[in-house]
């Protein structure tokens, strides 16, 4: 398939199936992030937050949302990924993307961009949500804002997708999310600022690649962060880069997907 | 002579050792339709699945058409509709989608695609299941959508890796039919199966793999000529006591009304049923005892 033309509408196939996908299963997918949020809003924005004051000079629940937003995207993104490529791994349908004249890199893409639009739409839900519970709520940095939103999702599509590369088994899909990115996604600040922190434990933090990403958001919405925008920038577009190239790497050696 | 399909030397080993393929070399020509047979574990698979870029060869060449798929495997494919044994599409989409989204992977716009589906699916009765979701369906009108998912790009050559497995005797025939026809219309057709009386019925050209290793890649015309005897099977209309005796014709009674011979290819059957109607004996239908090509085949993959 050497014709752009052509490439262009499998890429553009393979994305909206992964977008029907996800939409058609909306119950499962969209639903309920919104649910979820809207109890951490509840609890910990309206009942906890104005017994804790302010954090880093905004209400609690204002500083809260842009982390639980990036949560939202983090989570999603990479859920979608996962879980749509070891399914078709599973029941054998990756055979008809194999057999196809596509490009691997046209694969890739088609499976982030499904889990990017899911990442993106997800961190639209939540922000909805959040102007329930935050009416006034304003964004300092929109063009940042959705820098990061944007990146972000694809970041942890790409994550998803090694993790179903390697996975065997529907355990293996859940490991990960579960036992690495939960915790670290509460640890980076998504509920604190590391300010607050004791010295030795703000600097174990900073090795937290987590924080960079939910403080840069953060800069993008409320201005403020605790980490260098330029650097956590470089990190994202440095780990994008070095994932795509591994996760292509895998796909040409057919790992987990050609015997 | 030009080859739809040519393949040689090819090896494939497993990561664990497992040797499938030994180094086979076999060419298809163009328009043939061809059986692949083999027992178990011969190697039929891994040779489509290397073919189909499923599997990653070890060593040996594939060409497509003359295109050497190490070379330009995008050009290849293009060229390729495979059928694979294990159902391998979301059972939670629509048939008619199923198809689109697969003519869409090989650059058919939807626009362009949809009335190809639609004739694609009439031919193959699915079009009043277009959009039933594929896991409601009956094991053989998943076979159709396999099939369906892999002409729908119009390639030069269809490979089924056993198209008819746990399909019904009506379906068979209709897929047998089907399969004609396309072949006839110039699509080259590689078939492995099981069922001996499909390839009899349906190739005329049969390579046979046996422990990784072509044992036999000839015409099916020819194969089997090599059968020396074959075994009939008389109803008759009147039960009898005995066999009759009949030089250079052993008979066997199976039951009062079932006469069994071995017929040696050098004797003519005619000078059977003279010498039965001589002796008073009517036969109502006769049928082969076997299948042919099975009895050559267990002969050879026995060697």
């Amino acid at each position: 398939m050497s014709n752009n033309r052509n490439i262009s509408v499998a890429l553009w196939t393979l994305t909206t199936k992964e977008i029907r996908r996800f939409l058609r299963i909306w119950i499962q997918t969209l639903v309920p992030p919104a649910v979820t949020m809207s109890l951490y809003f509840v609890i910990f924005g309206s009942l906890i937050g104005p017994r804790i004051g302010t954090m880093d000079g905004f209400d609690y629940i204002q500083f809260m949302i842009p982390g639980l937003i990036m949560m939202s995207v983090i989570t999603n993104s990479y859920a979608n990924v996962v879980s749509s490529f070891y399914s078709v791994k599973f029941q054998r349908s990756i055979e008809e993307l194999l057999i196809s004249p596509m490009p691997n890199w046209t694969i890739l893409l088609g499976f982030v961009l499904g889990g990017v639009c899911r990442g993106c739409l997800i961190g639209f839900i939540v922000f909805g949500v959040s102007l329930l519970f935050y009416p006034d709520f304003t964004v300092v940095n929109p063009l940042l804002t959705l820098t990061v939103l944007f990146l972000t999702s694809i970041l942890f599509s790409l994550m998803g997708f090694i993790n179903a590369v390697f996975a065997d088994s529907f355990d293996d899909i859940s490991v990960i999310p579960t036992f690495v990115l939960t915790p670290l996604i509460y640890l980076g600040g998504v509920f604190y600022s590391i300010n607050i922190l004791p010295d030795f434990w703000r600097a174990v933090s900073m090795a937290n690649p987590m924080l960079y990403v939910v403080n840069t958001f953060r800069a993008g919405m409320l201005g403020v962060s605790d980490v260098s925008i330029g650097f956590a920038l470089g990190m994202i577009l440095g780990f994008i880069g070095v994932l795509t190239g591994s996760c292509l790497y895998l796909l040409e050696k057919g790992t987990g997907i050609r015997q | 002579m030009a080859y739809a399909l040519e393949i040689s030397d090819l090896k494939k080993t497993y990561p664990g050792g497992t040797q499938a393929l030994k180094g086979i070399s076999f060419a298809v020509e163009e328009g043939d339709f061809y059986a692949l047979l083999g027992p178990n574990g011969a190697g039929k698979s891994s040779t489509i699945g290397i073919i189909g870029s499923l599997v990653t060869k070890t060593e040996g060449k594939v060409k497509i058409f003359g295109i050497d798929v190490d070379e330009d495997l995008a050009l290849a494919k293009t060229m390729l509709g495979v059928v694979s044994q294990e159902i391998n599409f979301s059972g939670f989409e629509k048939v008619i989608d199923i198809v689109v989204t697969q003519a869409g992977f090989y650059g058919i716009p939807k626009s362009i695609a949809l009335p190809k589906v639609e004739k694609m699916l009439k031919r193959l009765s699915l079009w009043d299941k277009r959009n039933d979701q594929a896991r409601t369906l009956s094991g053989g009108y998943k076979r159709r959508v396999m099939i369906a998912k892999a002409l729908i790009h119009e390639p030069k050559l269809l490979i089924l890796d056993e198209p008819t497995a746990g399909v019904d005797i009506e379906l068979r025939r209709e897929m047998w039919t089907f399969l004609k026809e396309i072949n006839q219309n110039g699509t080259t057709i590689i078939l492995t199966t099981h069922y001996l009386e499909e390839a009899e019925q349906l190739c005329r050209n049969i390579g046979i793999i046996d422990g990784g290793l072509i044992v036999e890649n000839t015409s099916m015309r020819k194969l089997l000529g090599r059968l020396n005897v074959q075994g009939f099977v008389f109803d008759l209309e009147s039960p009898l006591d005995k066999a009759p005796e009949i030089e250079g014709f052993p008979l066997k009674l199976e039951d009062p009304l079932t006469l069994v011979v071995a017929v040696n290819k050098e004797r003519s059957i005619n000078a059977l049923f003279a010498e039965l109607t001589s002796l008073g004996i009517k036969v109502n239908s006769m049928r082969n005892e076997s299948n042919r090509l099975e009895e050559l085949f267990i002969e050879m993959v026995k060697k």
